[in-house]
């Protein structure tokens, strides 16, 4: 790696491991996960509910609530800076100002006693030291560009509609102009035509600002629109990642393949949806090998052996699937 | 708003209408005959009848109640049997003293309760919230007198820091606000506790702390003004009952306040300073309730939005 492409790495995870000890039982969320991210590019991290995707997130801001959450990592570092040996008070720099995060749940995120200015307006009291009235107009900027009179910011919550709502927490996210934007689901709370634009709002931010952006999601088709990198994660490992082409037109993992399969084809309504069949494992639990295993329909008895590790395929594509052993082996979808 | 407010008022009306004649009916069924313990034993049916009319308590539970509202309209509360002053007077003489004695116990208990309960919230089944909520308990089982007494025993008889009682300046307040004020501060303190544990579970706070708040604005800024409502509810309703006064601690502490006032009015069959002083205190805890809603459209805008629809 030259010093040019090290520059540009926005953020570097290495085996980050995250788990939370609870009365009945230490519930493994994530399990060494390693995430490289560039400059001004997009990451899709997917994968079912609870596969540690939310986690990872908050243990990459340093969130992870400890009590129960234990947090383990070689490296964690978010443009060079090392996050992971710095104190709390420092750690308030990097929140909001380097990273921020949009979280899942419009109708939760927002604190309903204080005015959608007021809120906004804060990470900028708190980063650039702007006094209470140059925040208040930035907020107000910052309400215009997601498209939200600035008129309104005098308003509270309960006055914005859930669309809104996720606007104003965008807003908030972006407001000191972050290198690296968490969003954590963000259009999952909101209905389809209001997705869209909340996207599409989200992919022009990103491109005007440069800022890079990790997008958690289940929803494939978003991934499709806003990403150029993708991993797919399964009970706190990530089982395939490489380029948007790469996971969607040349899909290795039989786990994404059966994502992709869950997918309602518009094209043919006869045809029967293929749902991945069984639960995800118990993360108090896991099995020894493949955790995907006890619900693939490639397993073979090696796969119930040992844990997989990601292998390279390509340049850009890795996969963590023993039945590759096998020269032979190649799952049933096809590019499309 | 403001509509809501002077709707609220007019309200107050039919309340004291109500509350005036209840103690009325109450008193009228409870005290016995009046009219004999002022006359004497010797006094001829005559001189009762005649006295019974200077007193006022000639005619029907009605007629009484009416000719009452019409007096207390004009700010007129009756004349004490006893010692025939004037109960709006001696009322208005002990009020100051009760308002000093409500406002300085309430500060001690709001100064005891959302410290002790907000560390309790923060740091849940730790030694710290054990120890908050032990002393609670102890707040909330020891009885008044008796802590009372301990603290003469010890700040008045032993130190000598406080007088052990009488309204005299400022130090004579200091030991029956913090006897109350302890007991008081239990139940807040368990409110706080569970109003902030309901509080820090939600999502707005970890949107506040990934903006990069500072944990303790997380909790003191963000958490607690929305906690707030339940603690304020049940301030209300503690401030609404000192201000009818703290007979126990009144007593303990020969404070000159309107618990006493109205405790030795009953034993001594005083009906109109009994009724002038529950009515007068039912005006004030009716204005104090009003205040308490204003205040929490203050605190949380959805209630505001609320009131002005």
């Amino acid at each position: 790696m030259t010093n040019q492409e090290a520059n540009e790495i926005i953020l570097n995870i290495r085996n980050l491991k995250v788990r939370y000890e609870t009365q009945d039982g230490i519930v493994k969320a994530v399990n060494g996960v390693d995430l490289t991210l560039r400059k001004k590019r997009t990451l899709g991290l997917v994968g079912e509910t609870g596969a540690g995707k939310t986690t990872t997130a908050l243990a990459i801001m340093r969130l992870v609530p400890n009590p129960p959450g234990v947090v383990e990592c070689d490296k964690l570092e978010i443009g060079g800076q090392d996050i992971l040996s710095l104190p709390e008070h420092k750690l308030e720099h990097v929140r909001g100002n380097d990273v921020s995060m949009i979280f899942q749940d419009p109708m939760t995120a927002l604190n309903p006693v204080f005015t959608v200015g007021d809120q906004i307006a804060e990470s900028l009291e708190i980063h650039e030291h702007l006094s209470v009235k140059d925040a208040k107009e930035r907020a107000g900027d910052m309400l215009e560009l997601v498209g939200i009179p600035r008129e309104r910011a005098n308003e509270y919550p309960h006055q914005f509609s859930g669309g809104m709502k996720q606007r104003v927490v965008i807003a908030i996210a972006l407001a000191c102009n972050p290198q690296l934007l968490l969003a954590d689901e963000p259009t999952t709370a909101l209905d389809v035509t209001i997705q869209a634009q909340v996207l599409e709002l989200m992919n022009e931010l990103k491109e005007k600002y440069d800022t890079s952006m990790i997008m958690i999601t289940h929803d494939l088709g978003c991934v499709a629109e806003v990403c150029d990198e993708v991993a797919v994660m399964y009970a706190g490992r990530i089982v395939e990642e490489g380029t948007l082409e790469d996971v969607f037109n040349r899909t290795m993992h039989p786990y994404t393949e059966g994502l992709f399969n869950s997918l309602p084809n518009i094209k043919d309504r006869k045809a029967k949806l293929k749902p991945i069949k069984g639960l995800m494992p118990d993360p108090t639990n896991l099995p020894v090998g493949c955790s995907f295993a006890p619900r693939c329909n490639y397993a073979t008895d090696a796969c119930l052996i040992a844990q997989p590790q990601l292998r390279s395929i390509s340049q850009t594509h890795r996969i963590a699937c023993t039945a590759y052993d096998n020269p032979e082996f190649h799952i049933e979808r096809r590019i499309l | 708003m403001y509509r809501y407010i002077l709707k609220r008022l007019l309200m107050l009306i039919p309340v004291l209408l109500g509350v005036a004649f209840l103690i009325f009916a109450i008193m009228d069924v409870a005290a016995g005959d009046p009219v004999y313990s002022v006359a004497g034993a010797d006094a001829t049916p005559e001189q009762i009848e005649v006295l019974r009319e200077k007193m006022g308590l000639n005619g029907s539970l009605i007629e009484r109640y009416i000719r009452y509202i019409g007096n207390l309209l004009r700010g007129d509360l009756g004349t004490s049997y006893i010692s025939k002053l004037d109960v709006m007077k001696v009322y208005l003489q002990r009020l100051p003293n009760t308002l000093k004695l409500a406002t300085l116990t309430m500060i001690v208990a709001v100064g005891m309760a959302i410290p002790l309960g907000i560390t309790a919230a923060v740091h849940q089944n730790s030694i710290r919230d054990t120890t908050s909520m032990v002393l609670a308990l102890i707040g909330l089982s020891m009885p008044n007198f008796w802590l009372g007494l301990l603290l003469i025993l010890f700040f008045s008889l032993r130190l000598g820091w406080f007088p052990t009682g009488g309204s005299e300046g400022f130090r004579s307040i200091v030991l029956p606000a913090i006897t109350v004020g302890t007991s008081l501060a239990a139940l807040l303190t368990r409110t706080t506790r569970s109003s902030m544990l309901d509080v820090l579970r939600q999502d707005y706070l970890r949107t506040a702390r990934a903006k990069g708040v500072s944990e303790r604005n997380v909790i003191q800024k963000h958490a607690l003004r929305n906690a707030l409502i339940p603690i304020i509810t049940i301030f209300g309703v503690q401030f609404s009952n000192v201000l009818g006064g703290s007979v126990l601690a009144e007593t303990v502490f020969a404070w000159p306040g309107v618990g006493r006032l109205v405790v030795d009015a009953i034993d001594q069959r005083d009906i109109p300073t009994v009724t002038g002083a529950l009515v007068m205190t039912t005006m004030l805890v009716t204005i104090v309730n009003l205040l308490v809603d204003l205040v929490y459209a203050f605190v949380d805008p959805r209630i505001k939005a609320q009131y002005t629809k």
